[in-house]
C-alpha cells in the first residue's frame, strides 16, 4: 500500500442556487485500496459530497469552494437499485452499453465481458439466453447489476451511496459480502456513505462523521468508536449498540 | 391518466398478466354503451320539439304528426330507445337522413376519408414539432430557450383555431400564394397540397398543450436516477438522450395522444369549415342547418366511438410495450 | 370543531389579507395578469362614455375605413366603429364567460369532492359519466347542444351546464382522493363528523385553490368556445356585438380589410394571456404556502 493519496478533498463547500449552503468545508483523503466511511443522518450532505466527487451534482447545486483532486476514475453504486436502471432497457443490454463506451471494445466483446461480470456478481445464468428488464429482477439482483455497471468502468474508487438501505435485511448482508470480496479481488478504494454506523465500522478503516453539512469528527474507526470526541458521534454509537444482533454480532469494536 | 395506468400495471404485476387487458376492454365496452345512450338522449334532453325545429314554427299539426312518425317520436321513450339500439346493432346506423333519404352511416362513410387524412397529417405534424420543442426546452431547463418555449402556451391557449386558420389563409394563401385559399384540389398531390394549411392550423392548436406535458414528462425522466447512473457510467449524453430518455418519454407521449384525440377531432370539425373542406365537419354543419337529426346523431356516435376505440388501442399498445406490465419473476 | 381546526392546514391565520396583498406584489405574473384584466374590464365598463359611437350605429358612407383618428381601428362593412364594437363585444363575451362558469364550477367541484371522498361505487358511477362525456369531442358536443337548445345566450348557458363541470370534477376528484388518506381528515372522521360536513368544512378549502387555478385556464377555453359558436353562427346572434361574429363578418373582406377579422381575435388572445398569467400567478402563490 502506498502512502500517497489517490483522492484528496479539500475544504469542499457546496451550495444551492438559492445561496443556501448544503455542505461546509469538508476535507478528507483516500489512499489506494482504502475504505472510508461517511456517516451521518439523512440530510447531512453525505450523498451530495459523493456526487461532487463523481462530478455530477444535481441540478441547482454548485461547488462554491474547495478542491477535489483525484488521480483515478471513480464510479458509483446508488441507493435505489430499481431507480438506478433504465426500466425500459433490458439489463444485459444496459450493461453491454456501458462496457462498449467505457472499454472501447466491439459490441460482441462488450457483451461477453458484460455476461462475465454478471456471472461474477452471482446473477442467474439464464440471462445469457434471455435478457430481462429491471422490473423482472429482484431488488438485490438489480443492485448487483448496478454494481456490475460501476465495475465495468474499471474504477480506482467505488463510491457507494447507501447501497443496501433499500434492500431486505437478508439481502443486505449478501450485497455487503459481495462488495467486500470484490474489493479484495480488484483492489479499488471505496468511499462508503451510510447512516448505519455498524455497517461502516465493519467495512471501513477510517470514518468521517457528518451533521447538517459539516464534518464534525473524523479518524481511525477504532479510535473514533472507543473515544468519540463529539456527543453526536456518541449518540450514533449508542443508537447501534443496543442492536448488535442486527449485524450478526459482528460488532468488532467490542 | 398516468395514475390510472400505474394502478393498472401495478395490478398486473400481482394478479396475472391479462387482467389489465380484460379490465380495459370491459371499461371501454361500458363507456361505449353509455355513449350510445347519451347519443339517444342528446336530442331529447334539450328543450323544444325536434319536429317543430325541422319544419319551422308555423307548420301544420298534420305535418308535425307525420314528422313525429318519421322520427319515431310518436312511440314511447322506451320503444324509441329499443328501436334505436336495434338499428345500431343490426345496421350500425342511426337512421335515414331526413333530407337526402339515404342512410346516415353511408353519408358519414362517404365524407370520412378526407377528415381522417386531415387528422392523420395534423397529428404527425403536432407530435414531431411538440417532441422537438419539448426536447429543446427540457434539455435547456431554465435557460432562455426554455423560457421562450414555455411562453408559447400562455399566448396560444386563447387563440380560436378558426381565427388562426383565417390568419394563415391571409398570410400563406393570399399574401404569399403558397396554398389554395380553400377547398380541396383533385388528384393525389393536389389533395395533399391543399390539406397542408388546414393540417398546420389543427396542429398549431394542439402543440402548446402537448409541449407543456411533454416537457414536464421529459424533465421527470431526465432527473430520474437512472440517467445519473448512465452519466456516471460514462455513456455519452446524446446516447442517453436519444436511446434512454426519449424511449422512456415515448409511452407517456402515447397516453397523452389518447387524451388529446378528442380535441383533435373537435378542432378538425371547426377547421374544415374555415377552409371549405367537404368532410365530416361540413356534413355536421349542413345537417345542423337542415335540422337533420339522424345524421347529427350518427356523427356524434361515430366520433365518440372513434375516441373510445383509439384510447383503448393506445392503452393496449402501451401496456404491451411496457415491460413493467409483464409479470415479475 | 376547535379540536380539529389546528390539524387543518387551510384555515386562516390572522393578518392573512395583508400578507396576501404583499404576495401579489411579489408575484409579477399575477400582478401583470390583474392589471391586464382590469384594463379590459374598465374599458368595457366605461366604453359608453369613452366613445362617441354606438355599437350598432351604421354609417354607410364610411364603410371599411382603415384605422384613423376618428375611427381608431377603422370601420366595418356597415360603417360601424370597430373599436367601439370591440369593447361592447367584450361586455357581452366576458359577462357570458363569467356567468357560464358559475354552475359548472360549483357542480364540478362538488361532484369531484363526493367522488374522491366516498370512492367505491359513488366514484365509479361519477367516473363513468365523465368518461362518457369525455368520449365526445368537446367542440362536437358544444356545437350539437348549442344548436339543439337554440342559438343565443341561453344555448351557451345550457351547453356549459351540461359539459363544463367535467374538467373540475376530474381535477378535484384526484385531489380529494389524495386528501382523504391524510391524517387530519381521518381525525375529523374519528370525531364522528358527518361526511358532508367534512367535505364542506375541511376538503373544500383545501381543493379550492387548485380548482380556481383550473378555473382560470378553463375560462380561456370557454371564451374561445363562445367565440367559436359565434363564428359558426350558433352562438350570440347579431346585432349583439360579439368577437366571434365580428371575425366571421370580417372574413369576406380578408384581402382588403384584414384587421376586421384579426383585431377581435387579438382581443380574445389578450384576454387569454391575462387569464393565463392570473392562473400561473395564483398557482405560484399557493404552491409557496
Amino acid at each position: 500500500m502506498t502512502t500517497q493519496p489517490i483522492l484528496e478533498v479539500e475544504s469542499l463547500t457546496l451550495a444551492a442556487k438559492s445561496q443556501e449552503k448544503l455542505v461546509h468545508n469538508i476535507s478528507f483523503s483516500l489512499e489506494r485500496g482504502e475504505s472510508l466511511g461517511l456517516v451521518g443522518e439523512s440530510g447531512s450532505g453525505k450523498s451530495l459530497t459523493l456526487r461532487a466527487i463523481l462530478g455530477l451534482l444535481p441540478r441547482g447545486v454548485e461547488q462554491t469552494g474547495g478542491t477535489i483532486r483525484s488521480k483515478v476514475s471513480s464510479s458509483m453504486v446508488f441507493q435505489d437499485p430499481r431507480g438506478a436502471l433504465d426500466p425500459l432497457c433490458p439489463v444485459v443490454k444496459q450493461l453491454t452499453e456501458v462496457v462498449y463506451y467505457r472499454q472501447k471494445t466491439t459490441h460482441k466483446a462488450a457483451r461477453t465481458i458484460a455476461l462475465e461480470l454478471l456471472e461474477r456478481l452471482g446473477l442467474p445464468d439464464s440471462l445469457r439466453t434471455k435478457d430481462r428488464y429491471p422490473g423482472q429482477l429482484s431488488g438485490g439482483q438489480c443492485q448487483r447489476v448496478v454494481i456490475a455497471m460501476a465495475l465495468a468502468c474499471k474504477p480506482g474508487i467505488l463510491l457507494c451511496d447507501e447501497p443496501t438501505t433499500a434492500l431486505d435485511v437478508t439481502v443486505q448482508q449478501q450485497i455487503m459480502d459481495t462488495i467486500t470480496s470484490l474489493q479484495r479481488e480488484l483492489g479499488f478504494a471505496m468511499v462508503f456513505v451510510t447512516h448505519n454506523l455498524a455497517i461502516a465500522a465493519n467495512l471501513c478503516s477510517r470514518l468521517v462523521v457528518m451533521k447538517q453539512g459539516r464534518m464534525i469528527e473524523h479518524g481511525e474507526t477504532h479510535r473514533l468508536l472507543r473515544q468519540p470526541a463529539e456527543a453526536y458521534t456518541q449518540m450514533l454509537i449508542d443508537s447501534v449498540l443496543p442492536l448488535p444482533e442486527l449485524e450478526g454480532g459482528r460488532t468488532s469494536w467490542n | 391518466m398516468m395514475n390510472s395506468k400505474r394502478t393498472l400495471t401495478g395490478a398486473a404485476g400481482h394478479n396475472g398478466s391479462y387482467k389489465w387487458l380484460i379490465l380495459a376492454l370491459v371499461r371501454a365496452l361500458i363507456v361505449i354503451l353509455c355513449v350510445m345512450t347519451a347519443v339517444f338522449f342528446l336530442i331529447r334532453i334539450v328543450p323544444g320539439d325536434p319536429a317543430k325545429m325541422i319544419l319551422g314554427e308555423y307548420s301544420t299539426p298534420e305535418a308535425l304528426k307525420n314528422m313525429h312518425h318519421t322520427l319515431g317520436l310518436d312511440l314511447s321513450l322506451w320503444e324509441q330507445f329499443i328501436r334505436f339500439v336495434k338499428m345500431l346493432f343490426t345496421q350500425g346506423d342511426t337512421g335515414n337522413s331526413i333530407i337526402v333519404g339515404t342512410s346516415s352511416r353511408e353519408l358519414i362513410v362517404e365524407r370520412a376519408p378526407v377528415t381522417l387524412l386531415l387528422i392523420g397529417i395534423a397529428s404527425i405534424l403536432a407530435i414531431v414539432t411538440a417532441l422537438l420543442l419539448a426536447t429543446v426546452a427540457a434539455t435547456h431547463k431554465d435557460k432562455l430557450l426554455d423560457h421562450l418555449i414555455r411562453i408559447i402556451p400562455a399566448i396560444t391557449l386563447g387563440m380560436p383555431v378558426f381565427w388562426v386558420g383565417i390568419l394563415f389563409i391571409l398570410l400563406f394563401s393570399v399574401r404569399l400564394g403558397w396554398f389554395p385559399v380553400g377547398g380541396i384540389s383533385e388528384g393525389g398531390l393536389g389533395t395533399l397540397h391543399s390539406l397542408v394549411l388546414p393540417a398546420v392550423t389543427i396542429a398549431f392548436s394542439q402543440i402548446p398543450t402537448l409541449v407543456r406535458s411533454l416537457r414536464a414528462q421529459m424533465l421527470e425522466v431526465l432527473e430520474s436516477e437512472f440517467v445519473v447512473t448512465l452519466r456516471a457510467a460514462g455513456i455519452p449524453s446524446r446516447v442517453i438522450l436519444f436511446k434512454h430518455v426519449l424511449r422512456n418519454s415515448a409511452l407517456p407521449t402515447l397516453m397523452l395522444l389518447g387524451v388529446n384525440i378528442s380535441y383533435l377531432i373537435g378542432g378538425t370539425l371547426v377547421v374544415e369549415q374555415v377552409f371549405g373542406i367537404k368532410g365530416i365537419g361540413s356534413l355536421l354543419f349542413t345537417s345542423i342547418s337542415n335540422r337533420d337529426f339522424p345524421v347529427i346523431q350518427g356523427i356524434a356516435l361515430y366520433c365518440a366511438l372513434a375516441v373510445v376505440i383509439i384510447s383503448l388501442l393506445i392503452e393496449i399498445i402501451s401496456g404491451w410495450l411496457d415491460p413493467r406490465t409483464k409479470e415479475n419473476q | 370543531m376547535n379540536t380539529t381546526t389546528h390539524l387543518d392546514p387551510s384555515l386562516p391565520e390572522s393578518g392573512k389579507t395583508l400578507s396576501t396583498l404583499r404576495q401579489i406584489g411579489k408575484t409579477p405574473s399575477l400582478l401583470i395578469g390583474i392589471i391586464m384584466f382590469a384594463i379590459l374590464i374598465l374599458l368595457a365598463l366605461f366604453i359608453p362614455y369613452l366613445s362617441p359611437y354606438q355599437p350598432s350605429e351604421q354609417n354607410l358612407s364610411a364603410f371599411l375605413q382603415p384605422p384613423s383618428s376618428a375611427h381608431w381601428l377603422g370601420t366595418d362593412q356597415l360603417g360601424r366603429d370597430l373599436f367601439t364594437r370591440l369593447l361592447y363585444a367584450a361586455r357581452t363575451d366576458l359577462t357570458i364567460m363569467i356567468l357560464a362558469e358559475i354552475i359548472p364550477f360549483c357542480t364540478g367541484v362538488m361532484l369531484g369532492m363526493i367522488s374522491g371522498y366516498y370512492g367505491k361505487w359513488t366514484d365509479r358511477i361519477i367516473s363513468l359519466i365523465t368518461d362518457t362525456f369525455i368520449a365526445f369531442p368537446f367542440y362536437l358536443i358544444v356545437i350539437i347542444v348549442a344548436f339543439a337548445s337554440g342559438a343565443g345566450e341561453r344555448g351557451i348557458y345550457i351547453t356549459f351546464i351540461l359539459v363544463g363541470w367535467i374538467v373540475f370534477a376530474r381535477v378535484v376528484r384526484g385531489l380529494s382522493a389524495s386528501f382523504r388518506k391524510q391524517e387530519w381528515i381521518a381525525s375529523a372522521q374519528t370525531l364522528g363528523l358527518p361526511g358532508i360536513r367534512i367535505i364542506l368544512r375541511h376538503l373544500l378549502p383545501n381543493v379550492l385553490p387548485q380548482a380556481v387555478v383550473v378555473l382560470m385556464t378553463d375560462m380561456i377555453g370557454l371564451l374561445v368556445a363562445i367565440v367559436t359558436l359565434g363564428y359558426l353562427g350558433i352562438g350570440i346572434a347579431p346585432p349583439t356585438p360579439d368577437w366571434g361574429t365580428m371575425i366571421s363578418d370580417g372574413q369576406p373582406f380578408i384581402t382588403t380589410a384584414w384587421w376586421l377579422s384579426a383585431v377581435p381575435g387579438f382581443a380574445v388572445v389578450y384576454t387569454g394571456i391575462a387569464l393565463s398569467l392570473l392562473g400561473d400567478g395564483l398557482a405560484d402563490i399557493w404552491r409557496k404556502k
